[in-house]
């Protein structure tokens, strides 16, 4: 029996759902409902129970990290080793329980809401496809694998969001989504390979331990040294992936899937990859202050900028992806300001919370037959209970309110804002209004939806409450989003950061460093209380225009702006997408694709019948011309043969003639 | 004792004069003979170096030629029949199936 039974085997954790998707996407397509759940549900339950394992003997073999060298991927030269190489921290643990415990959950609520859906197997066989591309993400132990998991998630996101592909839509969210990632992808690949040519290698570890050597100079702020340009390129990468500004256009779109692939990949996991990316570069972000800056100044902006467009849509799923790119500003704010231990944190609980909120939205498009606009929803409350009030355990959780989970991370977030340099107070300024952004538009989802007056016809909707295969995902989802924030109790709350602790190795304690420690308790207290008081003003405001019955108005001004998104997406279509349509039309396709590539081609093939037709005359058909063809041939050889004879044929010889 | 070139030169003209039928002459039973004739100018040309060289190689190689035409002759008049019962007429330029 070997000592680490999984951890040896730290690999079976990211297969296991990849022969779940194998099986039920090659052999599924006319089993029955139950035995597809059988083995996708197997699968990724036995990967949770593998994983919190792995989870347990880490603990027991003293947290050190676990890294392990599987075979070699790909060998070049002397420098370039890329294997298939799994580490196992602090780090990987958060994001691995997160994964395979909130993907899991959201399993068992897909087994309830997609019941009635066509294309069963194939959802299933997607969803543990990216079950696996998202382990082998946070397992990683290079750049170069990471980067696998990273293309897969986003390809498993392009066929989930693309899922009803047969409406167009669905389908061109899919594509933009996809493409939009290209962008960022390039800017991580280009990273890759500056990190490569500065460190010789693509290895966590080897790239971290250089870096974090101190003859590496930390380049000021202002600078652009490698380590900055890698790093900004790197967060380039994660810009898409994590939907930030400028490229988060396409996570609203990426609504049009089934609201079980929001919840998991556009909300709990796969979106959460870029703050991971960068906070597993944490060092070498530290060194490049220009670059943490940009980080926390585009997640900022992006958290408020987001909140806005949040306040006045009308599609319940909607109004949480806006919720979404914001949130994730924060925990891209909170990695800028060097909280990486707050970010991780956030990550977690928005993990949690998130993942309620959509799937409890899931509940109600599911209990109001497929409707999303809250405009014609209203008066849920007393219908579906146990929906409203885990998506209520959920709002309370994102809108901050103590003791859910959303309170903690968001005021260490906050607390990490206020104390950081230069600009630290504009940011939290920035944060806090954000927050007051949040807890308004959480409200208002709340009050349209499950308050008020009735806004359907109760004739044709039938409200039915969601079977138990969703409900008790939604409550043990509920019951995190409460307990998750306790591992991180405040320190003026006489508890203990246990999260901060657990994390310490990986990102260091001095997160607060040069703050006195008595004035930064009672520092952390006031900014709670302000952090408290403004989610109370959002909830308030919400109550006063919401609550008692609302209409919707016809959009003017600032609403108008906002409800059209600030015009960005027009703004895209007009100054990129256009351009490079126009282009591939009038160039690529109808000059380079037609003139040059067809032209090509095509006139080899008309020279090649020219040459045919000329030739093809000899052929005649007529046996004595092949004759003289034939006759013809023989002169020529002979003549070629005999030339030397025949030159000297004045001199008359004996053939043959040896007497 | 006749001098070998002679015979040579009586074996060119004879094939020559088997091309030119060959080419020239539109009757199939015509085009056959001077096939005949030119394999005969090769035997020609066979028996006088061998003779020339004074080694039996190519006097075999005549005898050859003589069963393989005796074959030819077999099966090209059997050829010419059906092909004269078919087309009713020898004229080579109507046996022209494989024209385009």
């Amino acid at each position: 029996m070997p000592l680490h039974p999984i951890l040896d085997y730290l690999w079976i954790i990211p297969l296991l759902p990849l022969v779940g998707s194998a099986i039920n996407g090659l052999l599924g397509s006319n089993w029955s409902h139950k035995t597809v759940n059988t083995v996708a549900l197997g699968s990724t339950g036995l990967s949770f129970l593998c994983a919190l394992e792995a989870v347990r003997e880490f603990f027991v073999s003293g947290q050190i990290l676990f890294r392990k060298e599987f075979f070699d991927w790909i060998v070049a030269y002397n420098d370039l080793r890329i294997g298939f190489d799994l580490q196992l921290d602090q780090l990987t643990v958060v994001m691995l329980l997160v994964v395979t415990g909130v993907g899991f959950l959201i399993h068992i609520y897909s087994t309830g809401y997609m019941a009635h859906e066509g294309g069963y197997y194939r959802f299933f066989s997607y969803l543990n496809l990216f079950m696996f591309f998202m382990l082998i993400l946070v397992l990683a132990a290079n750049y170069v694998l990471l980067f696998v998991g990273w293309e897969g998630v986003g390809l498993c996101s392009y066929l989930l969001i693309g899922f009803y592909f047969l409406k167009k839509s669905a389908s061109d969210a899919g594509n933009k989504a996809f493409i939009v990632n290209r962008i960022g992808d390039f800017g991580f690949m280009l990273g890759m390979f500056l990190l490569f040519r500065t460190f010789h290698s693509l290895d966590f570890q080897t790239i971290f331990a250089a870096a974090a050597k101190s003859s590496v100079a930390v380049e000021p702020l202002g600078s652009f040294g490698i380590l900055t340009v890698a790093c900004l390129l790197l967060f380039m990468g994660a810009t898409g992936k994590s939907a930030q500004i400028p490229l988060y256009v396409w996570l609203p779109d990426a609504m049009e899937g089934p609201t079980p692939v929001s919840a998991l990949i556009h909300a709990a996991t796969m979106v959460t990859a870029g703050v991971y990316v960068v906070a597993r570069s944490h060092i070498l972000f530290t060194h490049a202050p220009t670059a943490m800056y940009t980080v926390a100044v585009i997640g900022c902006a992006t958290a408020f900028f987001a909140a806005t467009i949040g306040l006045v849509q009308s599609d319940i799923k909607k109004v949480l992806a806006y919720s979404t790119v914001s949130q994730l500003g924060y925990m891209f704010l909170a990695c800028g300001v060097g909280a990486f231990g707050a970010g991780i944190f956030h990550l977690m609980t928005h993990a949690f919370f998130k993942a309620l909120l959509f799937l409890s939205a899931g509940s109600v498009i599911h209990a109001m037959g497929g409707e999303q606009d809250m405009w014609k929803m209203g008066g849920l409350a007393s219908k579906i209970t146990i929906t409203f009030y885990c998506m209520l355990a959920g709002t309370i959780a994102i809108a901050g309110f103590p003791p859910f989970a959303g309170f903690f991370s968001k005021d260490a977030i906050l607390f990490g804002a206020y104390n950081s340099e230069p600009g630290g107070k504009t940011l939290y300024a920035v944060g806090l209004l954000a927050a007051v952004l949040t807890s308004f538009y959480m409200f208002r989802l709340i009050f349209l939806t499950f308050f008020s007056q009735m806004r359907y016809d109760p004739r044709k909707v039938h409200v039915h409450e969601s079977p138990a295969n969703m409900t008790v995902p939604l409550i043990i989802l509920a019951l995190l989003s409460l307990v998750g924030g306790w591992l991180a109790l405040p320190s003026f709350w006489g508890g203990k950061d246990y999260f901060a602790d657990f994390l310490a190795p990986i990102f260091g304690m001095d997160e607060v460093a040069g703050v006195d420690r008595a004035a930064a308790h009672s520092l952390e207290l006031i900014l709670s209380g302000v952090a408290v008081a403004a989610g109370v003003i959002g909830l308030l405001v919400a109550w006063k225009m919401y609550a008692k019955g609302a209409k919707q108005g016809t959009s003017t001004g600032l609403h108008k702006l906002l409800y059209h998104k600030y015009y960005v997406d027009e703004l895209y279509q007009a100054a990129i997408v256009g351009p490079l349509v126009w282009l591939s039309r009038n160039i690529l396709w109808k000059v380079v694709d037609v003139g040059v590539i067809d032209g090509t081609v095509n006139g080899i093939a008309h020279g090649t019948t020219a040459v045919g037709d000329t030739v093809r005359q000899t052929q005649s058909g007529n046996t004595r011309s092949y004759a003289v063809w034939v006759v013809i041939g023989a002169i020529v050889v002979f003549g070629i043969i005999f030339w030397p004879i025949l030159r000297n044929a004045f001199t008359p010889t004996v053939i043959g003639g040896v007497r | 004792m006749v001098p070998t070139n002679y015979y040579i030169i009586l074996s060119a003209v004879l094939f020559g004069l088997g091309i030119i039928a060959f080419v020239f002459k539109r009757n199939i039973i015509t085009l056959f003979m001077a096939i005949e004739l030119m394999l005969n100018a090769v035997n020609l040309a066979f028996v006088a170096f061998s003779r020339a060289l004074g080694k039996p190689d190519g006097e075999v190689f005549v005898l050859f030629v003589i069963v393989v035409a005796a074959a030819e002759a077999a099966v090209g008049l059997g050829i010419i029949i059906l092909t004269a019962r078919n087309r009713r007429s020898l004229n080579v330029e109507r046996v022209n199936l494989l024209k385009l």
